[in-house]
């Protein structure tokens, strides 16, 4: 059968070249960076030498670097770390955007639940952006950060972050972004982002799962939130995972190498399925940004169905694809991004997410043209309260 | 303890909330770089390094010029020279 692998901003193969980069790690080269001795010492160089590369595909410096488990460790490092390191000088509010990933929802939760934080969740349009002036409204003297995501991994849209950035800065406040869904896809560079902080992800860049990475400017002063050793500078506990942060390096290395021509032919791509769908499948709904969008990112809410139920059903076709929202989804709830952008929580639970990758070519998007209409229509067929509403004349 | 006012610096290691032993660790890196006579400032929220500190001067035969509290709500002000 066919596949056509569309939810790569879930999972991504490890690029042959990042495990060829990888594998002496594992056996061979397997000492502790933090070890006098020259298997150790080695090692560390190793290291350096990978964070110098995921420095520069960020355009940062390489001490500006510190390694995580993963994006959402950065994350939380950056909201936790941050809002606790700042709040004796500046007060206990927190600015983040109601469509943030959960890692960072979840955090600013965290810091209103164990801190006694306030915290603004910043109300965004019908496309996911956030309104500068509300942004600016929501700034208080003890506000010790802001979060907005750069792009968005549910509804694809891209932020203008360098005019929310100059707010920030001309208030003192610093701003750490999620650019999980864009590094990579779309040049990230802290410089012209102007941003304090930004988390990335090995995965969404073909390195493996378990290893990500936060930039903080320099001078910044974080909490650590992995207590432990001098790992990281003393900003991260925990022997670090030398395999994974081969990988990231190497994934930096080939992302950056590639970033001018993949942006163009995903976005290429995005057009065609999403032109296709919109063709194809009456009463769909497309989100998020038309153009302010990741390359690779094309998301619907399509009228009388489950997207769980229409996931399932793609998936026996060999079309793997998402609802969006993992945790939403599975829990059964509406998920909040779609919520934020105004969707009704009927025509949310029929949410589809399709992220694609350079693996992808044209034959897998008419692929997806080709069953999904049918899908969509065989789930319709089995609806009663779609059939009465097409009985009754009505739409989205 | 010596407590001193602010002292003009050549050079700042921050290492406030940073594990220990980085109070020892980023100094000791730092002075390598200073030329005699010159003066380091760290910042540290460890209570180890008001200890540590001045024993690592004696020790290594660097001067401990004393600790400043001034402009530091969070943390401390230790100044070293490095004499060789």
């Amino acid at each position: 059968m066919k596949r056509a692998y569309m939810d790569h901003a879930a999972a991504t193969p490890v690029r042959p070249e990042v495990l060829e980069a990888m594998l002496p790690f594992f056996v061979e080269r397997f000492g502790n960076p933090s070890a006098v001795y020259d298997l150790g010492s080695e090692i560390k160089e190793v290291m350096e030498e990978q964070r110098g590369k995921v420095a520069r595909l960020l355009g940062a410096r390489a001490d500006e670097i510190i390694f995580t488990s993963s994006g959402a460790e950065a994350n939380n490092l950056a909201i936790k770390g941050m809002a606790q390191a700042t709040y004796l000088k500046r007060g206990k509010h927190l600015i983040v955007s109601g469509i943030e990933h959960h890692s960072v929802l979840n955090s600013a939760r965290f810091l209103e639940k164990f801190f006694d934080f306030e915290v603004t969740f910043l109300p965004v349009d019908r496309y996911g952006r956030v309104d500068p002036e509300r942004l600016q409204k929501a700034f208080s003297p003890a506000t010790v950060m802001v979060s907005v995501q750069h792009g968005s991994n549910e509804i694809g849209t891209v932020q203008d972050i360098p005019e929310l950035v100059a707010m920030c800065r001309a208030a003192g406040i610093p701003f750490h972004t999620d650019a999980v869904a864009t590094a990579g896809q779309v040049p990230v560079d802290v410089q012209e982002l102007g941003v304090d902080l930004l988390s990335i992800s090995g995965p969404a860049l073909g390195a493996p799962k378990g290893i990500g990475a936060l930039y903080f400017r320099n001078k910044l002063r974080l909490v650590p939130q992995l207590n432990g050793g001098i790992q990281e500078s003393g900003r991260r506990g925990g022997t670090e995972n030398i395999p994974g942060i081969v990988g990231l390096g190497r994934a930096a290395e080939l992302a950056l190498r590639e970033l001018e021509g993949k942006a163009a032919y995903l976005a290429k791509l995005r057009d065609r399925l999403i032109a296709g769908v919109q063709k194809a499948v009456p009463h769909v709904f497309f989100t998020g940004h038309p153009e302010n969008r990741v390359p690779g990112h094309a998301s619907f809410c399509i009228e009388g169905i489950e997207g769980e139920a229409l996931i399932f059903m793609l998936s026996s076709q060999g079309i793997y694809a998402n609802t969006g929202s993992a945790c939403a989804s599975k829990a059964l709830k509406t998920s909040p991004v779609l919520g934020a952008i105004g969707i009704r929580p009927d025509l949310a639970q029929g949410s589809i997410v399709f992220t694609l990758s350079r693996d992808n070519r044209e034959q897998d998007v008419d692929y997806v043209l080709e069953h999904l209409p049918l899908a969509v229509e065989k789930l319709r067929s089995f609806s009663p309260v779609w059939r009465k509403k097409m009985a009754e004349g009505a739409g989205v | 303890m010596k407590f001193i006012d602010n002292y003009q610096a050549d050079a700042t290691a921050d290492l406030v909330y940073r594990a220990c032993p980085m109070h020892l660790l980023e100094p000791m890196e730092l002075m390598k770089d200073l030329k005699k006579g010159q003066v380091l400032e760290i910042l540290t929220d460890y209570d180890g390094a008001l200890e540590d500190i001045p024993a690592w001067c004696a020790k290594n035969g660097q001067e401990f010029i004393g600790i400043s509290e001034d402009g530091c709500d969070d943390c401390y002000k230790l100044y070293i020279k490095k004499l060789s």
